[in-house]
This record gives structure tokens, C-alpha cells and sequence, in this order.
């Protein structure tokens, strides 16, 4: 595990549609491991490894949910509007950072019914400005901020905000960096604004064109007291989706990453979800149709500021990457 | 060379879960679609096309999406139980004490089956069963299900189609298999006839979580004219117009957002200059066809839908009078011949 | 195969004669006499002169379903039912009547309902057949009010187990017809019986018939282990072998014969598990009290899904089922036990 790495990319701020600075982080990172890094209008960071093959699309999301500013009052509160899906009860007495390190907390007042007090119509940011001239100084309407929690890794697992999709991004740039003989003419896309509909990858999905792709992001873990009874659970290895509500993946794509790892026993789980989607939704409706697959790390507590996964889950998911990269689909 | 109804019922009978249609519906297609097309191939999303050769002119696109609703297996329970999801829109009140198939390594038989009235409370009673209490009792062990069953097989329902009183045929998937029907026997009909318009018959995938097959084959046929085969509702005791249409009253010609002006109106002409019986619908927000994607795809397309009643949808005893799928068939025939030799651009002059 | 036959063939309340049929060829080399009674409970006896011990057996032989109530304007027949929790109605293949005239049991689609809705049972008044009529007229020339309704499934071996409709209680049906097969050399009567599903009703008559010193009443009844179902709610649990009953909602089974019962089946290694629920009633409830009263044993084959088309026994259950009838009802003619 590259720690300092993780940690760096999971601190890095980079809500929908504000990812210079983790942009800049995964530049730097992959761009020896790569033949070329290119950044495109919207913002995404693709890394071509480049080969005589079929066209194979890695990507990643390196946006993260956060908060736009709408409305400062009087008094120096910050009324927000929420970028990417949130609980309103997750919400409640986080502390949330700027990007010029602006430190903030979102409040309600008294809270007497749940229901009530826990709505965007309540809930304020306290960054702890006297007058709306105050405020205006730290923050603008517009601005964006992000949670803010530290990021805690030990050999089992990682709690941190923004692990979705930092991890996702953090799999490709580990497997870039082991693989040796690529199979495919390979782009790793690094893309932007995932959180608020797939943006980033429908615009590189054309681009690219490619023959295959596969996303890396975070699902569900399915093994917390009274869980939805869903097959994905932590520690059980890399997980290969089967559906979301974005897509279903391309059997052959599906069969072809359960055989690489069957072969080279790599422990592996099939993911389904009824919920949420992923890059591939998008990618896999490109032109003419792609055919697409997802990696996916299971994670606990998923769009919170301690989302946690397994590290053990996330070496396999680097391993099977490689491995895919390293065979061709037939 | 099958009538068109006995292809019907093999279709209604095949496997071919949205994203998992090559398992026996999209053979079907291709090899019926062959006999009647200049080429016929499979594109990356699975969408079987047809193409009736014509001389470069312009071109018209047919799509009927041969996708069916589903279950997926989502999990293992003690005693040879299978969890599952749905695929596309069930009301869960229909799965209940239905025999099913699991596509695994073999077909692996099962029941979704129900708590015994005799321990169920008078206010349970009141209530539906829910999905995610349901589950598939396989009768198997729990080690030979692992076996034959891994997590991501699909799950269909045990239907063979049962014909019913004035050529009405009941069964699962005739949502929109029908409109696959319409197709051949429109090919049959125009495949003789010399025309210079390219004709694209398109038997779609995973129309019934997103209408995404359509989207890809119009990207990649760019066809100038792309009109949707779908079913709407029949008329029963518990749907009335305007959301129901008259069954054997023809098929039905849609007004709305997604449909292009000129492409509804020159249906609407062709139904009357040939005397088929048509019937009227308006579809204000999305049209939950095929048309929906085909409009905005590529640089985007002249978008039409026709649709046919069906009852029942979205359960596995939807009914159908073959009388409505002639009269469409012979509805996009006879527009064929009618586009034929027409100037596209005065047509479609918005 | 028999049980197939037996599954297969419709018998709604009052309407047992395509069952009765098949019993009466069956059994017709085996017995001294049958005769069919006024209601339609089929009675046959087997060593009819010999002295000694004389045991009943007792089966029904109708099946839960529908009733055909109203043909309205547009040709739908809507129906009451019979013993059938309308919450597995919708979206089922039916056959009406003698000629099996083909319907499906419509619902609106689930486009056109509020969330709301799907969460709500559809009440049986709320339901109706589709035939594909397009009039009262046409659908008035094949079917009428009165007509029974019966579910359109066929008998199909999966797995360690058997699906089929009517399992309650063909099964049972099936033990008395292999049992009259046997070389049984006391007196046995047996009553194949109608209307038990609406109220016991063919049983109150048929026990009015025969004089026997104990009375074995055969019965399909509920396995209830299956997912989301406590275990204490199970009642039986499929491959534990046929089921013993204690108390239903219409009898008490006197301990003694219930030991007799186990005795027989420890004897001759037979599995078999107890009945642990208090819900249902059987014909063993009119044997009871018929002529001053008379002992009755109770013995069932353990149904999942029971009363739906898609009904399911262990054939391992099925087949201990029947030998444990036979091993018991021999065991009591030869004065081995009671």
C-alpha cells in the first residue's frame, strides 16, 4: 500500500467540477508510467499507454460530493446546494473545508424532529464570520467545499472522506505503474464530474472510442447488522459488477474478468446494485455501443466522511487490473 | 419460412433478458431476419439488424425491441433458495406462485413461491408480497445450487404462450417481441418489391432499462427516419381511454415530444390512403420506447412511434390480438413504399 | 405415473368427477364394491366379509380454485374463490370448466398504478379472466356462472421434490389407492370425499356411511420452511418425513393413537415429524363424532406453497408418506398395536 499516496489523493480537494488539484496529484504521479497525459476541455486527465491493439478504456472518477455555496445571509451563514447525493442526517454537525482552507460546520439549530430540522431548507454552514462582509472575504457564492475528515489507513483498512472514487483512481495509477506487458493500446482516463452524472466519461468515452472499458469505483458492503441482502461484502475480494442502475456490464466483459481472476487466483465477488451508477453506464453507450465492465472496492458508509474499505480488497483489485491489462479478451 | 404468428410464439417463448438477449431471443431474430434481409448482423450492444438494400437515397430505421423483463439472481439462502432483483419494471404482485427458470450452467427449475394462508394474519393479507422477500425454492441442495447458479444469472418467468378467443395470443415478452413480429412480416412483404430507400430493421437491446440498443445502432446507421414498434395499453375493466386503445382497433399512431411532426403526420396519410384502421395516442413527456434515444442520437434523428394494445404489460400474461400486429406490419409496409421516391427534406421541412 | 394423473386432473368443489374417474379405474380390480353417494364421495370396500378389525381410510379429492360469478358487458368473467388467498392470482393461466376454456387472470399494468397500489393486495372482487372475448355474447357461449375455475399447472419433477396443483390431497388419494393395491386381508373402506376445501362437507356424510373401528385420515398440509419464515411458524420441514397431528382447528387426536403411530414408524425406521401448528381443519374432525363417536389418526404429507397452483412435496416425504400408511394400517389389521 502506498500510503502517503492515498492520503494525498483522499485530502486533495476536488469537488464536481473543481479538480485541478487532484488532477494535478495523479499527473504527476502516472505520467512516468505513461507515453502520454493529455487534459481535455472538461477537465479529465487522460494517460495513454500505448500499443498496436485493441483500444481498452480504464476510468476512474476524480471528483468528490461537496457543497456549492447559493446564499450568504446577514449575519455571515452560508446557505448550499448540494453537489452529487447526500442524507440530510450525514450532514448534520460535519465540518467541511474550502479550497483556500476556509474551515466551516454544518449546523441546524435546536434539533426537535428528525424530519424536520434534518432539510437543506435548515441546514447552514457556520463559518464562523460575524457579518456577511466577513464571510464574503473567505467565501463567495459559488464556491465549493468539500468535507473535511483525516484520512486514517492501517494494514486492514482505510477510513476517509472522498475513498469514492480516490480509490478507484488510486487502483488504475498502482496497476499502471506494475504493469509489463500491456495487451491493448491502454488509456487510463482519470475523469471529472462522476457525482453529478457521469459528465466527465461520456465526453472521454467519445473521445477514446474505445473497444472495451472498464470503471473502478466503490460499491456497496452488504455486511453491516441489518443489510440489504446484496452479494458484495468487504474483505472478500475485488468485485466484479454485474449491474447498477446505470448499466448492465457486457457479459463478455463480466465472464472475461472472472476468468483472469479465477486464473491467476486473485479472490474476486460479484457486486450487484439497484442503485447508483458509475463511468461505464455512460462509457458503454458511446457511438456505437462499448462493451463495459466495472471494478468495483465494497465500502462501508458510502458518500459519508468515513467511508471505509478494505485494503486487502484494494491490493486485489490492483493485481486483477494488471492481469486484465495483461490478456486479451476473447 | 414460419407464419408470422408461430415466430411470434417462439420469440414470446425464448430467453432474452434486457443485456442478456443473445441467450436464445437474439438467434431467433437473426436467423428469421435472414431470410428476408440483404444482411443481417449483431453490433456491440447486441441489436440484431436487418437491411433491405436500397439505392443511397435516404434511409428508414424500424426498431421493436426484443428484450424481455427479468430477475437476477442476487444471492444464496439456506435450503436451496435463490435471492433475486428485478430487471425492468415488475409489480411484485405478479411474481407470486409463478414457475420459473434460472439460466445458470443448465436451466435450473424453480418456484417463487408463498407463505401458507393458514399462518398469515387477516392484515397481512391486505398487504402485497414484497420482492425482496421473495425467493426461487430450487428443491436442490445448497451445494449442488452453488453449483449450477452463480450470482448475475437471469431469471425468467415459465410462460409458453396459451391462445386465447379471437386470434389473441397471452403470454410473457410479447412487450415488444410483437413488434419484432411486425417487423418480419413487413420484411416478408417488402422484400420483392424494389425500392431506393434503405430500410433498417432493427430487433433492439435493453430497451427496458433505457432504451440503450436503439441509441447505439441509430449512432451507428444514422438512418434519417427511426420509428420505435412499441406496445401501449388495451383497453380492460381497469383501463380506460385515453391511457387504454381498442384491441384489433389497429395500430396506433403517437403525437408527443419525441415524435417528429412530419413523421407523425405522414404515417397518420399513409394509414388513410391505404384504408388501415389506425388509432390516435398522445404521448406528452417521454415515450418510454425506443424513440426516446433515437431522437437525440448522433446528430439526431426524425423520430416516429407506432404502437399496438397490449393488456396486462409487464406481467407474464400480457395479451395481444394478431389482428393489430398485421395491420402495423402492413401500416410500415405500405410507408416504405409511400417514402419511396419522395423528396426527404421537403417531407421533414419542419 | 398415478400422482401425475391425479395432479393433473381437475377437481373443484363439487366438481370431483374427473378425479373421481381416475380413482374408480384405479381401484376397480382391487375392491369388492364402490359406489359414488348423492354428494359424490366415492366409498369402496376391500375384503368386505372378513371379520375382525375394520379400518377407514379417508382422502379428499377436490382442489382449491374458482367459481365463475358474473360475464360482464365487455366479456371479462370475474369469480369468487375457493380456499385461495387472492394474493396469487394475479398474472396465472386458468382453465374454466369441463371443456378447460383458457383464461389469464389480468391486472393493470404496473405503468398506470401509483406506488401506492403495488403495495396493496388485489382483493379477488378487484380481479378478473380474460378468455379474449369481445362480448358478454361469445364469452356467454362457453362459459357460465357456476362454472369452477382451475389453475393451468402441470405436475413437474424437480430437484429432490415434486411441484404440482391439488398435491392437498391427491397425495392422500394416492397412499389409499396403493394402499387397496395391497395384499391387505382384513376389511378396509375407503372414502375418496368432495367439498372438504369449503367446510368439510363430503366427510360429514361419508363418516355417516361407514362403521369402521378406526378411522386413518390421509391430508396434504402446510410446510411452511421456507425464506423469511420464523422457525417457529414452519409447522413441518420438507425431507422430515410425513407429519403426525396433534390438534388442528377442527380436532384433538387422542395421544394413544398418535403412539401407535409413532410405534409403526419407529418399528420400521420411517421418519416422521409432528405437526406444530393449531391452524387448518380436516375431515378427521366428522369421523370423530360420527356414530357415538369413532378414534381417528391423522397423517399428512408436508406442502409448500399449499393452496396455490405451484404446491410442492418432498418425495422423499411422499414416499415415507405412503409407507408409513401402509406399514400402520397393516399393523393394526394384523392387532400388532392398539
Amino acid at each position: 500500500m502506498n500510503e502517503k499516496l492515498l492520503k494525498d489523493m483522499c485530502q486533495a480537494f476536488g469537488p464536481s467540477g473543481s479538480e485541478c488539484e487532484i488532477r494535478a496529484i495523479i499527473e504527476a504521479e502516472i505520467k512516468n508510467y505513461v507515453d502520454e497525459v493529455t487534459t481535455d476541455v472538461l477537465g479529465n486527465l487522460i494517460a495513454r499507454k500505448k500499443a498496436d491493439a485493441p483500444k481498452m478504456m480504464l476510468a476512474g472518477h476524480m471528483d468528490q460530493i461537496g457543497f456549492l455555496i447559493s446564499h450568504i445571509d446577514e449575519k455571515g451563514y452560508l446557505k448550499f446546494a448540494n453537489i452529487g447525493g447526500f442524507s440530510e442526517y450525514a450532514l448534520f454537525n460535519q465540518r467541511v473545508k474550502f479550497k483556500n482552507g476556509t474551515i466551516g460546520v454544518i449546523r441546524s439549530e435546536r434539533v426537535e424532529n428528525m424530519k424536520a430540522d434534518f432539510n437543506m431548507e435548515k441546514l447552514y454552514i457556520d463559518i464562523a464570520a460575524s457579518s456577511k462582509e466577513e464571510a464574503e472575504k473567505k467565501v463567495k457564492i459559488g464556491d465549493t467545499c468539500v468535507y473535511c475528515n483525516e484520512t486514517y489507513v492501517d494494514d486492514n483498512i482505510i477510513m476517509t472522506p472522498a475513498l469514492d472514487d480516490r480509490i478507484g483512481c488510486y487502483i488504475m495509477i498502482e496497476a499502471a505503474k506494475k504493469l509489463k506487458n500491456p495487451v491493448y493500446d491502454t488509456y487510463f482516463v482519470f475523469t471529472v464530474q462522476e457525482e453529478i452524472g457521469l459528465k466527465g466519461a461520456r465526453a472521454s468515452g467519445y473521445t477514446v472510442d474505445p473497444d472495451y472499458a472498464i470503471s473502478f469505483d466503490v460499491t456497496g458492503s452488504f455486511d453491516t447488522p441489518n443489510a440489504l441482502k446484496f452479494p458484495s461484502k468487504m474483505g472478500d475480494g475485488a468485485a466484479i459488477k454485474i449491474k447498477d442502475n446505470s448499466l448492465i456490464c457486457s457479459p463478455d466483459v463480466v465472464n472475461f474478468m472472472e476468468k483472469v481472476a479465477k486464473d491467476n487466483n486473485i479472490p474476486y465477488q460479484f457486486e450487484i446494485l439497484t442503485i447508483g451508477g458509475t463511468d461505464s453506464g455512460a462509457i458503454q453507450m458511446t457511438k456505437g455501443g462499448v462493451k463495459a465492465g466495472v471494478v468495483s472496492v465494497p465500502s462501508r458508509y458510502i458518500h459519508s466522511d468515513n467511508e471505509m474499505c478494505s485494503v486487502k480488497d484494494v491490493e486485489n483489485c490492483v493485481e486483477l487490473t494488471v492481469k486484465i491489462l495483461e490478456t486479451r479478451i476473447s | 419460412m414460419v407464419t408470422t404468428k408461430e415466430f411470434l410464439i417462439s420469440l414470446c417463448n425464448s430467453t432474452g433478458v434486457a443485456g442478456f438477449e443473445f441467450q436464445q431471443t437474439a438467434g431467433l431474430v437473426s436467423d428469421a431476419f435472414r431470410e428476408f434481409c440483404d444482411e443481417v448482423w449483431t453490433d456491440t450492444l447486441g441489436n440484431v439488424i436487418g437491411h433491405k438494400k436500397g439505392k443511397g437515397k435516404f434511409s428508414v430505421l424500424f426498431s421493436a425491441h426484443m428484450d424481455e423483463i427479468g430477475l437476477m439472481v442476487s444471492g444464496y439462502e439456506k435450503g436451496g433458495f435463490l435471492r433475486f432483483t428485478p430487471i425492468g419494471g415488475y409489480d411484485q404482485r405478479s411474481l407470486v406462485a409463478q414457475e420459473v427458470y434460472v439460466h445458470g450452467k443448465e436451466d435450473v427449475y424453480g418456484i417463487i413461491g408463498v407463505k401458507p394462508p393458514h399462518i398469515t394474519t387477516a392484515e397481512e393479507a391486505k398487504k402485497a408480497h414484497k420482492i425482496e422477500d421473495m425467493a426461487v425454492d430450487t428443491g436442490l441442495d445448497d451445494e449442488k445450487l452453488k453449483e449450477l447458479v452463480r450470482i448475475g444469472d437471469v431469471i425468467t418467468l415459465k410462460r409458453e404462450v396459451v391462445e386465447l378467443r379471437n386470434e389473441s395470443i397471452a403470454g410473457k415478452a410479447l412487450d415488444d417481441r410483437a413488434g419484432i413480429a411486425a417487423l418480419y412480416q413487413c420484411m416478408k412483404d417488402l422484400h420483392k418489391t424494389d425500392c431506393d430507400i434503405d430500410v433498417y430493421y432493427v430487433a433492439s437491446t435493453q430497451e427496458e432499462i433505457g432504451a440503450k440498443g436503439a441509441l447505439t445502432a441509430v449512432y451507428e446507421l444514422k438512418p434519417d427516419i427511426a420509428i420505435a414498434l412499441d406496445v401501449c395499453h388495451g383497453l380492460t375493466p381497469d383501463v380506460a381511454e385515453p391511457k387504454g386503445k381498442k384491441m384489433g382497433g389497429g395500430p396506433v399512431i403517437s403525437r408527443g415530444i419525441n415524435i417528429h411532426p412530419r413523421v407523425f403526420e405522414s404515417l397518420v396519410k399513409t394509414a388513410k390512403d391505404h384504408y388501415i384502421p389506425f388509432q390516435k395516442e398522445v404521448l406528452p413527456g417521454p415515450s418510454g420506447t425506443d424513440a426516446m434515444t433515437m431522437q437525440i442520437a448522433g446528430a439526431g434523428t426524425a423520430s416516429g412511434v407506432i404502437s399496438f394494445p397490449l393488456k396486462y404489460m409487464h406481467t407474464s400474461v400480457e395479451v395481444m390480438k394478431m389482428k393489430d400486429i398485421m395491420l402495423t406490419s402492413k401500416l410500415i409496409s405500405n410507408y416504405v413504399l409511400d417514402l419511396c421516391g419522395k423528396d426527404l427534406e421537403e417531407m421533414l421541412c419542419l | 405415473m398415478l400422482i401425475k394423473r391425479l395432479t393433473d386432473a381437475n377437481g373443484l368443489p363439487g366438481f370431483e368427477c374427473e378425479v373421481r374417474e381416475i380413482i374408480k379405474e384405479e381401484i376397480k380390480p382391487y375392491v369388492d364394491e364402490m359406489y359414488t353417494d348423492r354428494m359424490g364421495n366415492l366409498i369402496a370396500v376391500k375384503n368386505k366379509n372378513k371379520a375382525g378389525r375394520h379400518i377407514a381410510l379417508s382422502a379428499h379429492m377436490d382442489e382449491v380454485g374458482l367459481c365463475v360469478s358474473h360475464i360482464d358487458k365487455d366479456g371479462y368473467i370475474r369469480f369468487h374463490s375457493w380456499g385461495v388467498d387472492a394474493r396469487i392470482l394475479p398474472a396465472k393461466i386458468v382453465r374454466i370448466g369441463k371443456d378447460r376454456v383458457v383464461g389469464v387472470t389480468g391486472t393493470k399494468a404496473i405503468h398506470l398504478q401509483d406506488p401506492e397500489e403495488r403495495t396493496k393486495a388485489l382483493p379477488v372482487d378487484k380481479l378478473y379472466i380474460d378468455i379474449g372475448a369481445e362480448s358478454k355474447e361469445e364469452a356467454e357461449k362457453l362459459v357460465e356462472p357456476g362454472d369452477f375455475v382451475a389453475f393451468d399447472s402441470e405436475y413437474v419433477e424437480f430437484g429432490n421434490k415434486v411441484k404440482a396443483k391439488a398435491l392437498d390431497d391427491r397425495a392422500g388419494c394416492l397412499a389409499i389407492i396403493e394402499m387397496l393395491k395391497s395384499d391387505y386381508p382384513h376389511k378396509l373402506t375407503a372414502c375418496f370425499v368432495v367439498q372438504e376445501e369449503v367446510g368439510l362437507r363430503g366427510s360429514i356424510i361419508s363418516a355417516y356411511q361407514i362403521d369402521a373401528d378406526l378411522v386413518l385420515n390421509l391430508e396434504g398440509t402446510i410446510a411452511a420452511d421456507t425464506m423469511s419464515i420464523k422457525e417457529h411458524q414452519t409447522v413441518n420441514i420438507q425431507g422430515d418425513g410425513p407429519s403426525i397431528s396433534m390438534i388442528d382447528r377442527t380436532s384433538i387426536y387422542l395421544k394413544k393413537y398418535i403412539d401407535a403411530l409413532t410405534e409403526v414408524a419407529d418399528k420400521n425406521g420411517i421418519p416422521y415429524q409432528f405437526r406444530r401448528s393449531q391452524m387448518g381443519g380436516t375431515d378427521a374432525a366428522n369421523y370423530h363424532v360420527a356414530h357415538g363417536g369413532t378414534p381417528v389418526v391423522g397423517l399428512a404429507v408436508p406442502c409448500r406453497y399449499i393452496h396455490s397452483p405451484v404446491s410442492i412435496v418432498d418425495k422423499r416425504d411422499l414416499e415415507n408418506f405412503l409407507k408409513l400408511t401402509q406399514k400402520f394400517v397393516f399393523a393394526y389389521g394384523n392387532g400388532e398395536i392398539l
